[in-house]
């Protein structure tokens, strides 16, 4: 599993409701909400993103609401999988359980700026930045979480195990 | 080596002797929440799946109190979904408008959550409920899916982080001074993974609003639940109210903590957290001269009585400032029936306040209240992130009911102290 895209790079404690403001939870259409992604901080962001495209923030990404929402617009804008020094740990959960990937990785975080080009490895966890010629190694998923990312997210794996 | 009270809890769930930071559990749910934004989400998983029956229709809660009463066509579809769901499980805990509060004053009012339970709400303020000394978590929707139908969720067991409370408050500091100081203190992800274990002799001293507040406000430290023990107030809030065995969980004395903070309550000052994160907490004597537009007096964090008792005592015989609206929202039935009985009602209407059913509303944006660009709001809510409440460029000043009623007669940020 990989892949490769350009950055939309963002700071620290990016919240769920900047990722998507409440005032449109009430939409369910999740092509229609993720027209909305990211607008408080970056109005560009869903005009400029392309599929595969990578995310990149600092510490905290995700923090705030339990809102399923912020994921799911995330993955729908296109983004193939988002970079963090460290996600709160409900959008981590939520993001593994619908299937959008994270990485955990203080250095590219640090290190990738806007507009680069990088490929990811998610079974070696390696971060490749094209733009820059350099490479940084994520912490990979624990075995238990592998296990829900290749059953197709959470329910498929309660399904898988059910039926089993 | 000992456990922590978090870890006691959840090894109980996981049917284990012990468990160790780190570790990954199954555990199985006494409660599983969700409300009207999250839940239609959970639906969707729920019937994609094809699951047809729940768990147990007793151990689900649904709550319609974000977007009600219906705010717009979309909501009362949401809304209108977690009935039609409700119904077909024949769901025991649906609160629909006329019954329902802000979900975490509700469920503990009514029983629903104790001590010694394992709880996840598809709601990040679920961590409220550790006030009793439970275990409780927010989640997404597909967690609320899942527990809805295996009861069962999976957890890494986390370590913790001490806070050691020692003292008793002073006038006009409540538990929200409390929370907001630790916050400014660790910072919003200064808990990030873990537990935040209330301690000491100063606990004794805090009622069980004050509690339920602080607990709330543990997941704007990133916590992953914030948890109090069991003493006599505990108990006395539950009498009457569970109808069921509980459990108090105490840490062992060997339990290991990652780093203890101590705050002494005789020292904490009325706190206001500046936008546009709770850890911008500033004691009110530096706070300076900053007009308001708005005042939200309610929510989660504090929509209690003891919030309601003292913004009533506050704005007795006051008026609310001519350029400042001033809203006021008991977070449950039973809280309003109680402001009404106590002539708090009274007090809030002849002041000038706008008084409303329960309703999440204006702390997320989305009615009751919502800002206009460039205003500035003091709220009692838990965020303060840009555009929570509104315009992308309105402000919230984060605070108690003491400091909000305060503020609403100046005009500004406010001393309650100094009225």
């Amino acid at each position: 599993m990989n892949a490769k895209g350009f950055v939309h790079k963002y700071g620290d404690n990016v919240d769920t409701d900047v990722i998507i403001p409440a005032r449109y939870l009430n939409i369910a259409d999740k092509k229609e909400l993720a027209t909305h992604c990211m607008e408080d901080i970056d109005t560009e962001f869903v005009k400029v993103v392309k599929g595969g495209d990578v995310m990149v923030g600092g510490f905290n990404f995700g923090c705030g609401s339990s809102r399923e929402h912020a994921p799911m617009v995330i993955k729908e804008s296109g983004i193939s999988c988002v970079i963090a020094k460290t996600f709160a740990r409900i959008f981590y959960r939520n993001a593994i359980n619908i299937g959008l990937a994270i990485l955990e990785c203080p250095e590219a975080s640090e290190k990738i700026e806007a507009g680069d080009e990088v490929a990811i490895d998610f079974d070696t966890g390696v971060i490749t930045n094209v733009t820059k010629n350099e490479t940084y190694q994520a912490n990979p998923f624990p075995e238990f979480i592998k296990e829900i990312i290749q059953a197709g997210g959470l329910m498929a794996s309660i399904k898988e195990r059910q039926g089993g | 080596m000992g456990m922590t009270m978090t870890q006691k809890i959840l090894a109980a769930h996981a049917g284990l002797p012990e468990v160790k930071a780190g570790q990954l559990i199954r555990a199985k749910l006494d409660m599983v929440l969700g409300n009207d934004i999250t839940s239609p989400v959970a639906i969707r998983e729920f019937e994609a799946q094809g699951f047809t029956g729940v768990f147990d229709k007793s151990k689900i809660s649904m709550v319609m109190d974000h977007f009600t009463p219906n705010k717009d066509i979309k909501a009362a579809e949401q809304c209108l979904q977690c009935r039609t769901f409700a119904h077909r499980f024949d769901i025991d805990n649906f609160y629909d408008v006329g019954q329902m509060g802000v979900e975490h004053a509700l469920l503990p009012e009514k029983g629903l959550v104790c001590a010694g339970e394992c709880i996840i709400g598809a709601d990040s303020h679920t961590c409220t409920y550790g006030a009793l000394g439970a275990f409780s978590t927010g989640v997404g929707s597909t967690d609320m899916a899942a527990g809805m139908a295996t009861g069962e969720t999976w957890f890494k067991v986390p370590e913790a982080i001490q806070v050691k409370l020692t003292g008793k408050l002073q006038p006009m500091v409540s538990g929200k001074d409390v929370i907001l100081h630790l916050i400014g203190l660790i910072g919003v992800d200064g808990a990030l993974y873990q537990s935040l274990e209330y301690t000491g002799e100063g606990v004794k001293s805090l009622s069980m609003d004050d509690r339920l507040c602080i607990a709330n406000m543990s997941i704007e430290a990133g916590a992953k639940n914030g948890i109090f023990p069991v003493d006599e107030i505990t108990e006395a809030y539950m009498k009457g109210r569970v109808d069921r065995p509980w459990t108090a969980y105490a840490a062992d004395p060997d339990a290991e903590y990652t780093r203890t903070v101590e705050i002494d309550l005789n020292t904490v000052e009325p706190t206001v957290s500046f936008p546009h994160l709770p850890e911008n907490a500033h004691p009110i004597s530096d706070v300076g001269d900053i007009a308001i537009d708005q005042v939200i007096i309610g929510s989660c964090t504090n929509g209690r009585l003891e919030d309601m008792a003292i913004a009533a005592e506050i704005l007795k015989g006051r008026k609310v400032d001519p350029n400042v609206r001033c809203i006021v929202m008991p977070a449950t039935q039973q809280i309003f029936k109680d402001c009404i009985e106590k002539g708090y009602m009274t007090t809030f209407i002849d002041a000038g306040c706008a008084v409303s059913t329960p309703t999440c509303g204006p702390c997320l944006g989305g009615h009751m209240g919502v800002m206009a660009n460039g205003e500035k709001c003091v709220a009692t809510t838990n965020r303060n992130f840009v555009g929570r409440m509104g315009g992308i460029t309105s402000e919230i000043y984060l605070a108690s009911p003491a400091v909000a009623a305060a503020s609403a007669i100046a005009g500004k940020i406010a001393d309650p102290r100094k009225l």
